[in-house]
């Protein structure tokens, strides 16, 4: 049998030239070689089995190409691929502490210690999830006396943190506001965008940051957003701004309020760092309130990757805050429906997690403390960073963006060739867009950094 | 310190809602056009179970295992590896794909523990959310590299496949399946719509224990169905989801997969382990394809993990992790053989059970399809308006396809759902 198989693939003219794959069709064709699969010895059967498989069609999805690597998540691949001593990952946005370790909450263990003991069962949660958890998340983003959620006005579904909770309300918008565009701001977090055009909402860009400053382009933003059609969704950044770490000033965000009202634009809020941009839950919900205080119509993503540290857990929320509660229990039972054919329902274990952090008053205070803590390293290594760069460099050039900015991440200024030095002769892993992550720098290295930061920025066109 | 005082005059206005002067125009929604979604079919039904304040109720509804005391089960297996696994290091995102650990012991459970296609890294896999989270990637890669490409779905099938590919926007055909005069499987038809489709088809096939008819071809169709694929050209892509739950044997249900493989097909394949390891809530599965070499592979992967990076961007920890240590470690995959053999005989024996009540009861109708039948459903044959009786006047919850979930039933309520079963279809 195995001669058999031999002699079929090279008595074909086909074998000596072409790719394998042509190869295979051409045996296929000539009908040759029906050798069967169910030999008596393993060995034969495997030998024989290759033989058949080369008789098999062609793979259809021979032609798809390799997708690029991701642009953030491959800058930590990078770093664990460099050998140097020095190496820095200030890459993708999760928290480290000063020792540059992954912390996994203390009210987060203690809840899964609680949920080990309590010895849940699994079953499905319902496909807006957990009751409990919608509660306390639509609560933390509003406060729990605000008059949209008294008179039942607001949307909550739980969602695959940020990103499934984006994508759930661009899918609606796709389905049910077709006609509208989306604006996002340049720069914002890149995944934004994959997100709006797998959901097939159209977007365009909202002047931002300001290289010039390394600020806000407020005049731009305001011009960008005054000229877009009205009804168009506005995407927000609700605290700590990605990539930049750039927020309005709370006058601004009156403004920007002003003006999306007289547009008779919807506001999109993505809040991905409530609790860990200042420190304070209320004071990082301003800008959300704010908007619904005016009496918006609002869609808030939200996410409790960073803030309570359950990353892979994949927990987060949509919420659409609506001008009625009629409205607003239609538009939940269409987001309902649009996740029952994405994964029918959310994954229970964060969901549960944050459940019992805020639904114990210990727990919560705890938890509020932690993110404080969160939130002053990174305070904390802004100023050691910003100390080092004004001392070291002796140029004069302003370095007090690095305070002013919030949150994880900062935009140096840096532009790609910078980035890229800082890189390849420092071994300081980010992106090439001049972001940096706060949240993996350690005092200890504010030092190193600073020397890569003002030889890459001088030095290097 | 204006900033904290604005924050404070904020938060004092705030339990009295007066909307702005400009704001009257934001006063109509811009969502007034959205119409209420119908109720799922499905979990619709246990939303009505669980309003119901009868004692008698009776919920054989939706697809979840349950004990003989009616109640949710989390296996003893899926226990000790929580126990493992807990003060775990971190919570770091897994990486797009998901976990390694975990998808490549999934790939050994339904391709073999010692499949080349494995050792020749010629599969394309990533975690998945479960089987809906597996077939939605699978649709949208689909309509992504195949435009063109339509999908044949098994008639009746599971309702949320539908919704799926029609989410993913590729267009659908239905091909023959399950026989009502017989309540088994359509053979020859089915057989005649795979030739009739176009060459190059994609197919969905449900590798053991279909839902909801719990009909599935024997060995020898399964073998003449695989002939007249490689014939057509055609593409398999099976949903499993009850891999263990169908036989109580993993390998024995797995055999529609092997018999494709060994015939040179490549495949698709959604895996599920909400069922057979009682994870239901943790959303575990994975999604492979099989391709022609390892570089296709890892091309194919890449575009996998960028149709999920815009839906979720990685996949949950807590159940792939769950899923790795217990079939990682040969004492805990042991315990799991067990306890899936026992659920798949718990059901068996409820099948048999029902069918001998409803024969003593005297029914002139045939049962004899409850025990054909396989795995977590039964297709009963009832109407839509003998399930309607039976919730109505028997607070029995199923839907009304007349699919009932054997996984529901139990020794204390066997008697009353025969009884009820009869009556409304004597």
């Amino acid at each position: 049998m195995a001669s058999l198989a031999f002699s079929s693939t090279s008595a074909s003219p086909v074998a000596l030239r072409g790719r394998p794959n042509k190869l295979a069709i051409g045996v296929a064709q000539s009908g040759a070689c029906h050798v069967s699969a169910r030999g008596s010895d393993r060995k034969a059967r495997l030998f024989i089995t290759r033989a058949v498989a080369v008789e098999k069609k062609v793979s259809r999805f021979e032609d798809v190409a390799m997708a690029p690597p991701d642009p953030i998540l491959g800058v930590s691949e990078a770093f664990r691929a460099c050998t140097n001593e020095s190496k820095l990952n200030l890459g993708v946005g999760a928290y480290r502490t000063e020792d540059l370790q992954p912390y996994v909450l203390n009210v987060v263990k203690k809840a899964e210690k609680l949920m080990l003991e309590k010895g849940e069962n699994k079953e499905y949660l319902p496909i807006e999830g957990l009751a409990a958890f919608n509660k306390a998340t639509a609560e933390l983003l509003l406060g729990a006396d605000n008059h949209s959620i008294q008179s039942q006005r607001v949307a909550t579904v739980q969602g695959l943190s940020g990103t499934g909770s984006l994508r759930l309300a661009a899918a609606f918008i796709n389905r049910y506001c077709p006609n509208s565009k989306v604006l996002i701001s340049s720069p914002t977090w890149g995944n934004h965008k994959n997100i709006f055009n797998d959901a097939g909402v159209p977007w365009s860009e909202y002047r931002y940051y300001d290289p010039k400053t390394v600020g806000l382009d407020f005049e731009g933003m305001i011009a960008d957003i005054k000229a877009a059609p009205s009804g168009s969704f506005i995407l927000l950044h609700g605290c700590a701004h990605n990539p930049t770490g750039i927020d309005p000033t709370p006058e601004q965000w009156t403004k920007i309020a002003d003006v999306l009202e007289e547009k008779g634009h919807t506001p999109f809020f993505d809040v991905a760092y409530q609790g860990f941009a200042s420190g304070s839950l209320d004071e990082d919900a301003f800008s959300v309130r704010l908007f619904v205080e005016r009496g918006f119509e609002v869609f808030v993503a939200q996410s409790y990757s960073k803030n309570l540290g359950l990353y892979s857990e994949r927990i987060g929320a949509i919420n659409v805050i609506c001008s009625s509660s009629d409205v607003a229990n239609r538009v939940k039972s269409q987001l309902k429906r649009l996740a029952r054919p994405m994964y029918s329902n959310p994954p229970v274990h964060g969901a549960r997690i944050v459940a019992n952090v805020v639904g114990d008053p210990n727990l919560f205070s705890e938890w509020k403390a932690e993110m404080e803590e969160m939130a002053g390293r990174i305070k904390n290594v802004r100023k050691r960073l910003y100390d080092n760069l004004s001392q070291k460099d002796k140029s004069g050039k302003d370095w007090s963006f690095i305070l002013r900015q919030i949150g994880m991440f900062s935009y140096t200024g840096l532009n790609t060739s910078q980035s890229e030095n800082m890189t390849n002769k420092w071994h300081v892993y980010m992106t090439k867009d001049g972001r940096i992550s706060l949240a993996g720098l350690s005092l200890a290295k504010c030092d190193y950094l600073a020397d890569a930061i003002i030889d890459s920025y001088h030095n290097v066109n | 310190m204006a900033f904290r005082a604005m924050i404070s005059s904020h938060a004092t206005q705030q339990s009295k809602w007066v909307p702005s002067a400009g704001v009257a125009r934001q006063m109509s929604s811009w969502f007034g056009h959205v119409e209420p979604a119908a109720k799922d079919p499905i979990l619709g039904v246990t939303e009505a179970f669980l309003a119901d304040p009868s004692p008698d109720k009776v919920n054989v509804g939706v697809g979840a295992y349950r004990d003989d005391n009616g109640k949710p089960v989390v296996l003893e297996c899926v226990r000790e590896a929580e126990r493992r696994i807990a003060g775990n290091l971190n919570m770091e995102y897994l990486p797009m794909g998901g976990s390694s650990h975990m998808i490549e012991e999934s790939l050994k459970l339904a391709y073999g523990e010692d499949s080349d296609f494995i050792k020749d890294k010629r599969i394309a896999a990533v975690q998945a959310l479960s089987g809906t989270g597996a077939c939605r990637l699978f649709a949208d890669f689909q309509k992504r590299f195949l435009p063109d490409s339509q999908i044949y779905i098994p008639v009746p099938t599971w309702a949320n496949h539908h919704n799926i590919w029609r989410d993913a926007r590729v267009p659908q055909n239905t091909f023959h399946y399950y026989h009502a005069e017989t309540k088994g499987l359509d053979f020859s038809s089915l057989m005649e719509d795979i030739k009739n489709a176009p060459n190059g088809s994609f197919f969905l096939l449900h590798a053991c224990a279909h839902n909801p008819t719990g009909v599935d071809p024997s060995e020898e169709q399964w073998r003449e169905i695989s002939h007249l694929f490689k014939s057509k050209n055609h593409f398999p892509f099976f949903d499993m989801a009850y891999q263990g739950f169908a036989s109580g044997d993993p390998e024995r249900d797995a055999k529609a997969i092997r018999i494709f493989l060994d015939d040179g097909h490549l495949i698709g394949c959604a895996q599920s382990f909400a069922k057979n390891m009682g994870l239901y809530g943790q959303r575990a599965g994975c999604l492979s394809i099989l391709c022609d070499n390892e570089m296709e592979a890892v091309a194919v992967k890449s575009q996998l993990q960028q149709l999920g990076r815009p839906m979720y961007s990685n996949p949950p920890v807590h159940g792939a992790l769950i899923v790795s240590t217990i079939l990682g470690d040969p004492e805990l995959k042991k315990l799991w053989l067990q306890e899936v053999k026992g659920m798949a005989d718990r059901i068996i024996g409820m099948r048999t059970t029902l069918r001998e009540n409803l024969e003593k009861l005297g029914s002139p109708l045939s049962w004899e399809h409850i025990t054909n039948q396989i795995g977590m459903f039964c297709y009963s044959g009832m109407s839509p308006e003998q399930v309607d009786r039976l919730t109505n006047e028997y607070h029995i919850y199923m839907t009304r396809n007349g699919r009932i979930s054997m996984a529901g039933v139990t020794t204390g309520n066997v008697g009353y759902l025969a009884n009820a079963i009869h009556e409304v279809t004597k």
